[in-house]
C-alpha cells in the first residue's frame, strides 16, 4: 500500500516514522484495531499531527510499520498464559468434584472406625435388626442402632423420577412437536420464550408451590392418605424437566431436513403421516438426548423433592406414600452430622453415587447430541 | 421412509375415505400436541398467578428494607436480599473471568480437533449436569474442609476462621456451578463474530492477543453479558449448593466479612415453608419472598433474552 501524498508530506515534514500514540484519533490507546477504524472509507486512519497539518492522513502501512518496530506489552504474554491455564478450570472442576466428594466417602471402604457402625454390605443387603421379625432394608441413621439401608432411598428416587418422566416426556415432546410443526412463526416466537420462562423458575419455588398448593389439591382430588408423596414430588419435578426436554426436542424437530418432509408429501402421505413416520423418527435421536438430560436433571434435583416428597424412607412400590430420595437425604441430613463420622461418610458415598449416575446419563445424552450434529453436518 | 405401506394404502382407498382419514389424523395429532403445550402454559400461568395474587399485597418499601421480626412472621427480607446480592456479586467476580478465558481459549486459541479441546468440552457439558446437591458436597469437602481449614492452619495457627461455612465459599461453589453457563454463552458470542474482522486485524499486523482483546472481545460483550445475567439468575435461585457452604437461616446482623455466614432469598423460602412453627402466620411473608425471587429471576432472564436477540439481529445485519 503506497502512502497517500499528504501522508508523505507529513513524513517529510519531520514526523518521526514511529509516531507517538497521542497523535492518533484515539489518544488513550494504541492503534484501535476495531471495525470502525479499519473500515474507514479509504482504508486509511485519520490522524491529527499536532501543529504540522491537522488534516494529514497516514495510511495503514505506516501504522503497521510502527507495530513492527515496537513489540506488544509484556502483559499480553502473561494474559495469554493465564487464558491457557484458566481454560483448564472446567476439567479441574469436574476432577476436583469427583475427587473431593469421593475422598470424604473413602473411609467407608477403609476405616475400621466407620466399619464398627456400618459396612457396604450392610447398606446393600437386608439386615436382621433387633426388634424386627425379618431381615429388612431400613434407612434410619439417627437412632440407637443406626441403620443405613440404601434401598428405600434408591426406590424412592426411582419412583419420583418415574412419575416426573411419565408426565414430563409426553408434555415436553408433545409441546415441541406442536411448536415446531403446527404453530405459526409468530406464535412460535412467543411460546418458546414463555416455556424458557418455566425453566427460569428456581427449583425452590417449584418445591414451595408443590408443598403449599399442589399437595392439598392432589390430596383432595384423589383422597390420598399422605399429603406429600411420590406423585406430588414427581409432578413438581416434571415442571422442572419439561423445559429441558422441550428445548432439545424442538431443536431436533427443527433440524430434520425439509427434503425428507417434501419427499413424504410428494409420495402422497398426509401431514400427520409425515410427522409421525418421517419427522418423528428422524428427530428421535435428539428427542432421546433431551429425555436423557431431563432424566439426569430429575435424578439429581434436590429442593423440589426435599420439600414435596414427605421424606419418609419407606421401601414400597406404592406411589401415594411418602418417599425419601438420595438427593433429599443428603440435603436434609448433612447439616446435622458429625464431620468425618460414619453418617457423614455414608452421605458422601450417596453423593458419589449420584454424581456417577448423572455423569453416565448426561454423557449418554451428550454423545447422542454430538453424533446427531455430526450426521446432520455431513448430510447437509 | 420408515413405512412405505402407508402412502400405498392411501392410494388404494377411495378419495373420499382418504381425505376424511387424513383430515381426522391431522386434527387428532394437532389437538393432542396442542393439548400438551396448553397444559404446560396453564401450569406456568397457575404458578405465576397463585404467587402474584397472594404475594403482591406484601410488597412495600418496608418489606424490602427491614429484617424479619417476631419469629419470621412479620417484617421484611432485607438481610436475605443483601446476602443474595453479596453472594451473587462475589460469584460473578469469580466466574466471569474464568468462563470468558475458557471460551476464548476454546474458540480463539485451541485447534478444534485437539484432545484437550474435546476434553474441555466434555468437562463443560458434564459440569452442567452435575446435581446441585453434589456441588454442595464438593463445596463443603473442598472449599470449607480443604482450602479453608488449610488457610487456618497456615495463617491463623489452627484457629477456626476460614474453615467453616462462609459467604466466600458459598460464592465460589456457586461460581463452579454457573461456570458452564458463562462458557457456553461466551462461546456462542465468539462464534458469531465474523471471521473477516479477525483476518483484517491479523493482516494489519496485530498479534493474536491484540486481535482477541481489541477486536473479538468487544464484539462479544453482549454474549458475555447474557451469560453473566443467566449465571446471576441461577445463583439467586439455587439453594442446594449453599446449604452447607455458608447460608444461615436467620442472622441478627448482616455479613461483614467474607468469612461470615449470610442469608439468601432461596434458602429463606425453603426455611419459611418447611421449618416454620406456625405455617399460617408465615404464609404472607413467604408468598412475598417467593414473588420477589420470581420477579428477580424473570427480570434477569428477560434481560438475557433481550440482549441475546439484539446481538443476533445485529450480527445478521453484518453478515
Amino acid at each position: 500500500m503506497s502512502l497517500p501524498a499528504s501522508a508523505e508530506g507529513a513524513l517529510e515534514g519531520g514526523l518521526p516514522f514511529v509516531t507517538e500514540t497521542s497523535h492518533l484519533r484515539h489518544p488513550s490507546d494504541t492503534p484501535r484495531w476495531s471495525s470502525d477504524a479499519v473500515s474507514s472509507s479509504d482504508g486509511s486512519i485519520p490522524m491529527t499531527v499536532g501543529g504540522v497539518d491537522p488534516g494529514a492522513r497516514v495510511s495503514v502501512g505506516a501504522q503497521r510499520a510502527r507495530l513492527v518496530l515496537s513489540s506488544p506489552p509484556r502483559w499480553h504474554r502473561i494474559a495469554e498464559i493465564m487464558i491457557r491455564v484458566l481454560a483448564l478450570s472446567a476439567i479441574a472442576a469436574v476432577v476436583l468434584i469427583f475427587a473431593f466428594v469421593a475422598r470424604e466417602a473413602l473411609p467407608l471402604f477403609t476405616s475400621h472406625e466407620v466399619h464398627k457402625e456400618v459396612t457396604l454390605r450392610q447398606m446393600w443387603t437386608a439386615q436382621q435388626w433387633p426388634g424386627y421379625d425379618a431381615p429388612d432394608h431400613i434407612w434410619q441413621p439417627v437412632s440407637e442402632i443406626p441403620k443405613y439401608g440404601v434401598w428405600p432411598l434408591l426406590v424412592g428416587t426411582i419412583k419420583v423420577t418415574l412419575v416426573a418422566m411419565l408426565f414430563g416426556v409426553p408434555l415436553g415432546v408433545g409441546s415441541a412437536l406442536y411448536v415446531s410443526q403446527y404453530a405459526r412463526p409468530r406464535a412460535r416466537e412467543i411460546i418458546k420464550p414463555v416455556v424458557e420462562l418455566l425453566a427460569g423458575i428456581p427449583s425452590v419455588v417449584l418445591g414451595f408451590f408443590a408443598l403449599m398448593v399442589m399437595a392439598s389439591w392432589i390430596q383432595d382430588a384423589f383422597g390420598l392418605e399422605s399429603r406429600l408423596n411420590a406423585i406430588v414430588a414427581g409432578l413438581a419435578l416434571s415442571f422442572a424437566i419439561i423445559p429441558v426436554i422441550f428445548t432439545i426436542s424442538e431443536e431436533a424437530f427443527g433440524a430434520v431436513p425439509r427434503s425428507y418432509v417434501e419427499a413424504s408429501i410428494a409420495l402422497g402421505a398426509a401431514r400427520w403421516q409425515t410427522i409421525l413416520r418421517v419427522v418423528l423418527p428422524a428427530a428421535s435421536p435428539g428427542i432421546a438426548a433431551g429425555v436423557a438430560l431431563g432424566l439426569g436433571r430429575a435424578v439429581g434435583e434436590t429442593m423440589i423433592v426435599l420439600m414435596a416428597s414427605g421424606n419418609a424412607a419407606i421401601l414400597s412400590g406404592v406411589f401415594s406414600e411418602s418417599v425419601r430420595t438420595l438427593s433429599a437425604t443428603i440435603a436434609a441430613e448433612l447439616a446435622e452430622v458429625v464431620f468425618g463420622g460414619a453418617h457423614y461418610t455414608v452421605l458422601f458415598y450417596l453423593g458419589t453415587l449420584l454424581f456417577l449416575v448423572t455423569f453416565v446419563v448426561n454423557s449418554a445424552g451428550d454423545w447422542i447430541i454430538n453424533r446427531m450434529k455430526r450426521r446432520l453436518g455431513v448430510a447437509s | 421412509m420408515s413405512d412405505l405401506a402407508a402412502p400405498a394404502a392411501n392410494l388404494r382407498a377411495t378419495p373420499f375415505v382418504r381425505a376424511l382419514r387424513n383430515r381426522m389424523g391431522d386434527i387428532a395429532l394437532a389437538v393432542s400436541s396442542g393439548a400438551a403445550i396448553l397444559i404446560v402454559l396453564v401450569i406456568l400461568a397457575v404458578i405465576l398467578g397463585d404467587v402474584v395474587i397472594h404475594g403482591a399485597s406484601r410488597l412495600s418499601p418496608r418489606f424490602f428494607f427491614t429484617a424479619p421480626e417476631q419469629g419470621m412472621t412479620e417484617g421484611g427480607i432485607f438481610p436475605a436480599l443483601f446476602g443474595t446480592v453479596a453472594m451473587v456479586l462475589l460469584m460473578t467476580l469469580a466466574v466471569v473471568p474464568v468462563g470468558v478465558a475458557t471460551a476464548v481459549y476454546l474458540h480463539e486459541y485451541a485447534s478444534p480437533r485437539s484432545w484437550l479441546t474435546r476434553t474441555v468440552r466434555i468437562a463443560v457439558s458434564n459440569l452442567a449436569g452435575v446435581p446441585s446437591i453434589v456441588f454442595g458436597l464438593f463445596g463443603l469437602g473442598f472449599f470449607v474442609q480443604f482450602v479453608g481449614a488449610g488457610m487456618d492452619r497456615v495463617f491463623h495457627g489452627g484457629q477456626r476462621v476460614w474453615g467453616q461455612p462462609a459467604l466466600l465459599w458459598a460464592a465460589l461453589t456457586m461460581a463452579v456451578l454457573t461456570l458452564p453457563v458463562v462458557i457456553v454463552a461466551t462461546e456462542e458470542a465468539l462464534r458469531a463474530v465474523p471471521r473477516d474482522l479477525r483476518e483484517a486485524s491479523l493482516a494489519l499486523g496485530a498479534t493474536q492477543f491484540q486481535t482477541v482483546y481489541r477486536v473479538v472481545l468487544p464484539q462479544a460483550v453482549p454474549g458475555i453479558l447474557t451469560g453473566t445475567i443467566l449465571a446471576i439468575s441461577r445463583g439467586a435461585g439455587e439453594v442446594a449448593p449453599i446449604l452447607f457452604t455458608g447460608v444461615a437461616y436467620f442472622l441478627p446482623t448482616l455479613p461483614r466479612s467474607l468469612h461470615d455466614q449470610f442469608m439468601h432469598l432461596g434458602n429463606h423460602i425453603y426455611v419459611l415453608s418447611t421449618q416454620s412453627p406456625d405455617v399460617d402466620a408465615t404464609k404472607p411473608l413467604l408468598y412475598g419472598t417467593v414473588l420477589v425471587l420470581l420477579i428477580l429471576t424473570f427480570v434477569l432472564n428477560l434481560a438475557a433474552v433481550v440482549v441475546r436477540s439484539r446481538m443476533r439481529r445485529r450480527l445478521m445485519g453484518v453478515a
